[in-house]
């Protein structure tokens, strides 16, 4: 679904919570790109941050509860593209996330999601809503460079907060 | 696609061909399940083609890991062979390329393992 507003294309999605949806998705989020013009290797890049964001909301937060839902969100300006991930689950506190390139964690078989989601986008914003869900905004500025962002270098713009 | 995985001996060493994804839920568990079968037969040494690995997650990074660390536990190697670039990219992010033994040429590859690990 294709929605207008002020000043932002919208593009919604909504899934059930099971893992065969991540590539559905994967699919919308490679033709949003397509359509705006970023090349193969950002769309690889986007597309993983989506995929990881996708597992946390799914597998994470909803934990495969057929009950619940997850949002795919893409609000497409001028300057960037922002995407929103919304799920029903728990939430979860980011700061307890450990670093996967710190010594002690290189050899750890789960935590480089997030840092995945960090070094693929130019922003990344985690707003965790007791009794409601998490929700985590994904940002990419158009026509910016490709650069990687090392993984958690820019960690200032997040709202998380720890549920209950 | 989930993934696929072909294996062959090459003297002493046991090659796994990958092909398709290699993420959370099936494509991870049929990974590690086949490492561990491999490792239950006295294959110690590894050596995982990926060259066509279309795609691959945080959980199939942290699969190859697991891997690593399970074949390393018991006296054997487990190498990378033809990474494609995006691969490639991902474990020097996650700075696994620290980590794994990474070859462009299988002879080469082959060649470079420990006698002392070879399958029995």
């Amino acid at each position: 679904m294709k929605l207008m507003s002020a000043d932002a294309s919208v593009v919604e999605v909504v899934y059930e919570s099971d893992l065969k949806n991540v590539e559905a998705a994967e699919e919308v989020v490679h033709r949003v790109l397509t359509s705006l013009n970023f090349d193969e290797e950002e769309q690889h890049r986007i597309g993983m941050a989506v995929h990881e964001s996708m597992i946390n909301a799914i597998w994470h937060g909803n934990r495969s509860d057929p009950a619940k839902r997850v949002w795919l969100q893409f609000f497409i300006y001028d300057d960037r593209l922002e995407i929103k991930i919304r799920d029903q689950g728990a939430g979860f506190d980011i700061s307890s996330v450990p670093h996967p390139l710190e010594p002690d964690n290189l050899l750890k078989i789960s935590g480089r999601g997030i840092f995945l989601i960090r070094s693929f986008m130019d922003d990344f914003q985690v707003k965790n809503v007791p009794g409601e869900g998490t929700e985590v905004t994904l940002v990419k500025r158009r026509n910016s460079n490709t650069d990687i962002n090392q993984g958690g270098l820019h960690r200032e713009h997040e709202g998380h907060n720890t549920p209950g | 696609m989930s993934m696929k995985a072909t294996i062959r001996q090459v003297n002493t060493v046991t090659v796994v061909d990958l092909s398709g994804r290699i993420t959370l839920g099936e494509g991870c568990t049929q990974l590690r399940e086949l490492i561990r079968d491999l490792l239950s037969k006295g294959h110690k040494s590894l050596l995982l083609n990926l060259a066509d690995v279309t795609y691959i997650d945080s959980s199939g990074i942290g699969e190859l890991v697991s891997g690593f660390t399970a074949v390393s536990n018991q006296g054997g190697q487990l190498k990378l062979l033809n990474l494609t670039k995006k691969v490639h990219d991902l474990l020097q992010i996650t700075k696994l390329l620290t980590v794994f033994d990474v070859h462009e040429d299988e002879a080469k590859a082959v060649a470079s393992f420990d006698k002392g690990t070879a399958a029995s």
